[in-house]
């Protein structure tokens, strides 16, 4: 059984784990402002530094860091699931008009 | 969460064990409840973003926003940043019983969302004076030859993308603003919104696209009172905790909005 008062609940964590999304929301405009890396790659360093900030609000300020492993991993696993489904019917069908031009 | 379990624990304790049924998730109901809405709502929001990314691919995407815009934007991110901070320091305060400081850190939370959605406000009108519209929106004059203008008729996919995906988080945030307010302050909060209501019918002007937009508060209160009405209970911790679910998650999905609407698009 879960029990909060187990775990680290420090009021210190969360001011860390903002100052850290500031952080990281500042590297994210000075990249995309300075257009360091070309668009493709761009979109990926964006992504990943997207999911690392969404980890972080999931994680301490939704709290399913501390939840139990069956809700954190069905939670998850369902959704990056569905958002997996979601990118195999949406992308190939994006690379077919590339390839045969749009009519 | 926490308060359920002990409960639960409790009454095993007492001799009362199998009165309660020990929760699936380790979690009360109405997070468990909140967290299988927000799973679905993520993909809303997923098929946004995908339908976003899937116009970007086979489109020569426009790169129109400028300084003034990220600049905007990334204080809008702070203010959503900075709003969820306040919202973990309710959910500490109203864990220790602290009605007062709740009261007070949701209100904060609440002023950091009302920036937010201010600011985006501005944005949206600045951009539509310059020419970035759709069909149904009021065309100001002597826009036809600015860059915006050109972007709306040669790729309507961009205004078509961009306002629908910021105007559903910009709904979800006045949502998130109006439920706090009700745990906050309860039936109090009724007449606050009523007079914002009535402030943005009157003080907006009739040819900006917010004049009717500000009717989702008359629905927000609207639905805040039948609530209040059926069931007008005192908001307790658990409460908090899941209308900071919410709120958390509305600062979830601007974290992939910033970047790939604002960021992906910025004026080289």
């Amino acid at each position: 059984m879960h029990d909060v008062a187990k775990h680290d609940d420090s009021k210190g964590q969360y001011f860390w784990v903002w100052g850290a999304l500031l952080v990281l929301t500042g590297v994210e405009v000075w990249l995309g402002y300075r257009q360091v890396f070309e668009p493709a790659r761009m979109l990926e360093v964006l992504l990943v530094l997207s999911v690392i900030k969404s980890a972080l609000i999931i994680g301490y300020f939704m709290h399913l860091k501390f939840e139990t492993a069956l809700m954190r991993w069905m939670l998850v696993i369902s959704v990056a699931g569905l958002f997996v489904i979601m990118y195999l019917f949406f992308f190939p069908d994006a690379g077919r008009i590339l390839r045969l031009g749009v009519k | 969460m926490a308060d359920a379990t002990l409960q639960h624990n409790a009454a095993a304790g007492h001799g009362l064990a199998g009165e309660f049924e020990a929760p699936l998730f380790g979690a009360y109901s109405k997070k468990v409840g909140m967290w299988l809405f927000l799973a679905s709502d993520s993909l809303t929001f997923g098929a946004l973003l995908f339908a976003f990314s899937y116009n970007r691919i086979y489109t020569a995407w426009p790169t129109p926003f400028g300084k003034e815009s990220i600049i905007n934007a990334t204080v809008m991110t702070a203010c959503l940043l900075s709003s969820s901070l306040t919202m973990v320091m309710g959910v500490f305060a109203a864990r220790r019983h602290d009605r007062a400081w709740t009261r007070n850190w949701l209100l904060a939370t609440m002023a950091f969302g009302t920036a937010f959605i201010v600011l985006h406000a501005m944005e949206w009108t600045h951009l539509i004076h310059e020419g970035l519209s759709l069909p149904g929106f009021p065309k100001p004059a002597g826009q036809l030859d600015s860059e915006y203008a050109k972007i709306s008729t040669g790729v309507p996919q961009f205004a078509a993308t961009f306002f629908g995906l910021t105007a559903m988080h910009m709904l979800h945030v006045t949502i998130g603003v109006i439920y706090l307010g009700v745990v906050a302050l309860r039936k109090w909060f009724l007449p606050i919104l009523a007079a914002l209501w009535l402030a943005g019918v009157f003080l907006i002007p009739a040819d900006n696209v917010f004049h009717y937009g500000v009717h989702a508060l008359l629905i927000g209160l609207i639905v805040a009172s039948i609530i209040l009405f059926l069931k007008p209970k005192d908001y307790d911790a658990q409460d908090v905790e899941v209308s900071g679910l919410y709120w958390h998650f509305v600062d979830l999905v601007w974290m992939f909005i910033f970047p790939l609407v604002y960021l992906m698009s910025t004026k080289v």
